[in-house]
């Protein structure tokens, strides 16, 4: 199997590896010597370089006082390339029966066309890093920023942004657990691929009842001014997920259930999708565009 | 006789009463019953609790309430664990019926011919019949009604005991609720004064006992009767797989979750017919708390968890001193927050600066 042909899929890929004939993929081997027919390449989606607002995840204080996540404009100024669905049961079995996965918190019998879930972050990782060695190409979490950016009008967020009546600080509990509220029906199980169908670029089963881990950290970070910082305080050990809503994961925990605080709706199911680092086809790429004129990319935040 | 009771129902009865010549005694006693105001109730399901004086007005009175019991398929979990629910009036718990001492309870039980099993009720209020379950063990498609004198004031568990393995099986299913006979002048604190509540929630704890399949998965049943053997067997292990306040892991949490405002005092009834518990609130505390259940005993004051034998309901009186959400768990926090037992509080209101304050927001540890 030859990968080349889904990772050009965008238009304007395609174009530049007609330009560049077939010799550079010949010349830059795409996968590692074994048995990697084994593993289907997951089929992905290009994003184009964008701007997007992006309410910053992470709790933040300004004089001692919880304030509203600051919304920055972001540009991801290099093309993303994302699973166009989330990983499944079966290809996490494939990691899991290769020894390098942990099993899913899942029952024996779910189908494999299904979203994995019961996957903690470390199990994520370990699939990335499984997953990047079997096709040769660098895979891994999106942060919550790229998670944003592909996501579209399918991002959420956090249901509440932080803000509260400084004098009462029960007033910004109260107004997340109403934004979060629930009616105690029961969560449904993680449905078949396509269910919640594809958003404007394409991906599909976005913010469904499945949510997906990201790369990035929970961060309490104090701001001082307008838009000055501030000391920041990161805790990789809790992870962002998002989905329906954005979610702050403890990144051992694979029930999205038993890892939310004593209040507020965790999220239902944990799963994830990656995205892949540009190769060297794609560089090459940018490096001919900016060779020839062609407007010049900056790295992806 | 048409013409005997209508006089007795006229005014001046106590004398025409003892008038009546060679009457049994226990046809006074029904006479004189059969003479008192009757009062009928309309239940509605838990947490709230229907309306009620707390003080009585007027005289010992015939409360009438009827419940009709259903058994129902309910999901008891986030994850959609169904079970064949055995239930009074269609929830777990059953309603909580509010009378004063010396009223009397008058209960119509309906078994409709839709129902599997033979049901009863057991009043822990009650004296004699077992209760009352001797008197109303009703089959499918009969009904029942029982009359008891609520003589002891208190909160009392009723639950379903139709003999045998049945009484456990029926308990745990579903079939439990509380009464509360209040004092005909109201609750009263350790030294007597009165006190008042504004809101009154029933809580109803329940153990259910899910069978699993070779996986590890909660089965279903297609009928009460396909699940006994299994779920029975589970029973016997002890082990809960849910222990659940009103009939469901989340049931009184976010948007059903129980409200309240500063300053505003609610008595919070918790039964548990079948197995210990121990009521917490997590943030604030009981400041009145019968802990037995029973209101001529005086209140333990300020505690900060109470103990709820399994069998019985008790009562706490808590008035709200600070706005946020409140936590109100069984505090064996892995029952609480494992297995369920867990309800929240939503209390609007100002913040008290004087009884908490965080002094210094969460910073980076200061470094000289
Ligand atoms: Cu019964």
């Amino acid at each position: 199997m030859n990968t080349t042909s889904i990772l050009l899929s965008g238009a304007a890929a395609a174009a530049m590896a007609a330009a560049l004939a077939g010799g550079l993929v010949l010349a830059v081997p795409e996968r590692p010597a074994g048995d990697a027919a084994a593993v289907p390449p997951a089929e992905t989606v290009r994003i184009a370089p964008g701007t997007l607002l992006f309410p910053e995840p992470g709790a933040f204080l300004r004089d001692g006082r919880p304030v509203a996540q600051p919304r920055r404009s972001l540009r991801l100024a290099a093309p993303l390339e994302i699973m166009r669905h989330q990983v499944s049961v079966g290809a996490y079995r494939r990691c899991v029966a290769a020894g390098a996965c942990s099993p899913a918190d899942l029952p024996r019998d779910a189908a494999p066309d299904l979203p994995v879930t019961g996957v903690s972050h470390i199990d994520a990782e370990a699939y990335a890093a499984w997953y990047s060695r079997q096709t040769g190409r660098t895979w891994r979490l999106p942060s919550a920023a790229e998670w944003a950016h592909a996501a579209g009008t399918r991002f959420v967020g956090d249901l509440w942004d932080g803000a509260g009546d400084a004098d009462n600080p029960a007033s910004a509990w109260l107004a997340r657990y109403r934004a979060e509220g629930t009616t105690g029906a029961p969560a449904a199980p993680p449905q078949p691929r396509g269910r919640f169908g594809a958003n404007e670029k394409g991906v599909v089963d976005l913010a469904g009842n499945v949510w997906e881990w990201t790369s990035t950290c929970y961060r309490r970070v104090t701001l001082v001014g307008e838009a000055e910082t501030r000391a920041t305080l990161e805790n990789c050990g809790v992870r962002i997920a998002e989905g329906r809503h954005r979610a702050y994961m403890s990144r051992f925990i694979r029930d999205g259930k038993s890892g939310g605080c004593a209040v507020g709706t965790p999220p239902e199911h944990l799963g994830f999708r990656l995205v892949r680092e540009p190769g060297p086809l794609a560089r090459f790429a940018l490096l001919w565009g900016r060779l020839t004129g062609a407007q010049a990319e900056e790295p992806a935040v | 006789m048409v013409t005997r009771r209508e006089a007795m129902m006229s005014a001046g009865l106590a004398a025409l009463v003892a008038a009546l010549p060679a009457m049994p005694a226990s046809a006074q006693q029904a006479a004189e019953i059969a003479a008192l105001p009757r009062e009928k109730v309309k239940l509605v399901p838990p947490p709230f609790v229907h309306a009620h004086d707390q003080v009585a007005r007027g005289g010992p009175k015939v409360v009438e309430f009827t419940m009709t019991i259903q058994e129902k398929p309910m999901v008891i979990d986030d994850i959609g664990t169904t079970v064949h629910a055995m239930t009074y009036d269609g929830s777990v718990p059953g309603p909580l019926m509010v009378v004063h001492e010396g009223d009397y309870v008058e209960l119509t039980l309906v078994n409709p011919a839709s129902n599997e099993l033979p049901h009863n009720i057991d009043f822990h209020a009650a004296t004699g019949a077992l209760g009352g379950g001797e008197l109303t063990l009703i089959n499918p498609g009969e009904q029942v009604t029982l009359r008891f004198k609520a003589t002891r004031s208190g909160t009392f568990v009723y639950h379903c005991a139709p003999g045998g393995p049945m009484i456990p099986w029926h308990v745990v299913s579903g079939m439990s609720g509380a009464i509360m006979i209040l004092p005909r002048d109201g609750l009263k604190d350790e030294t007597g004064k009165p006190v008042r509540y504004d809101r009154v929630y029933y809580v109803g704890e329940n153990d259910f006992y899910v069978p699993r399949d070779a996986d590890g998965n909660f089965k279903s049943y297609a009928s009460l009767g396909e699940s006994y053997a299994d779920t029975m067997e589970v029973m016997r292990g002890l082990v809960p797989t849910h222990v659940v306040f009103n009939g469901a892991v989340g049931a009184l949490t976010g948007d059903n979750a129980l409200k309240s405002a500063v300053g505003e005092t609610v008595l919070i009834v918790h039964s548990q017919a079948n197995r210990d518990s121990r009521p917490h609130l997590i943030g604030g505390h009981g400041d009145h708390v019968w802990e037995e259940g029973k209101f001529a005993n005086p209140p333990a004051k300020d505690l900060e968890t109470w103990f709820i034998r399994g069998g019985s309901a008790g009562a706490a009186l808590y008035t709200f001193l600070q706005p946020g959400i409140y936590a109100y768990v069984n505090h064996n926090l892995i029952e609480a927050v494992e297995l369920g037992a867990t309800a929240h509080f939503v209390v609007d209101g100002e913040w008290n600066e004087d009884l908490m304050s965080q002094v210094e927001a969460p910073r980076p540890i200061a470094t000289n």
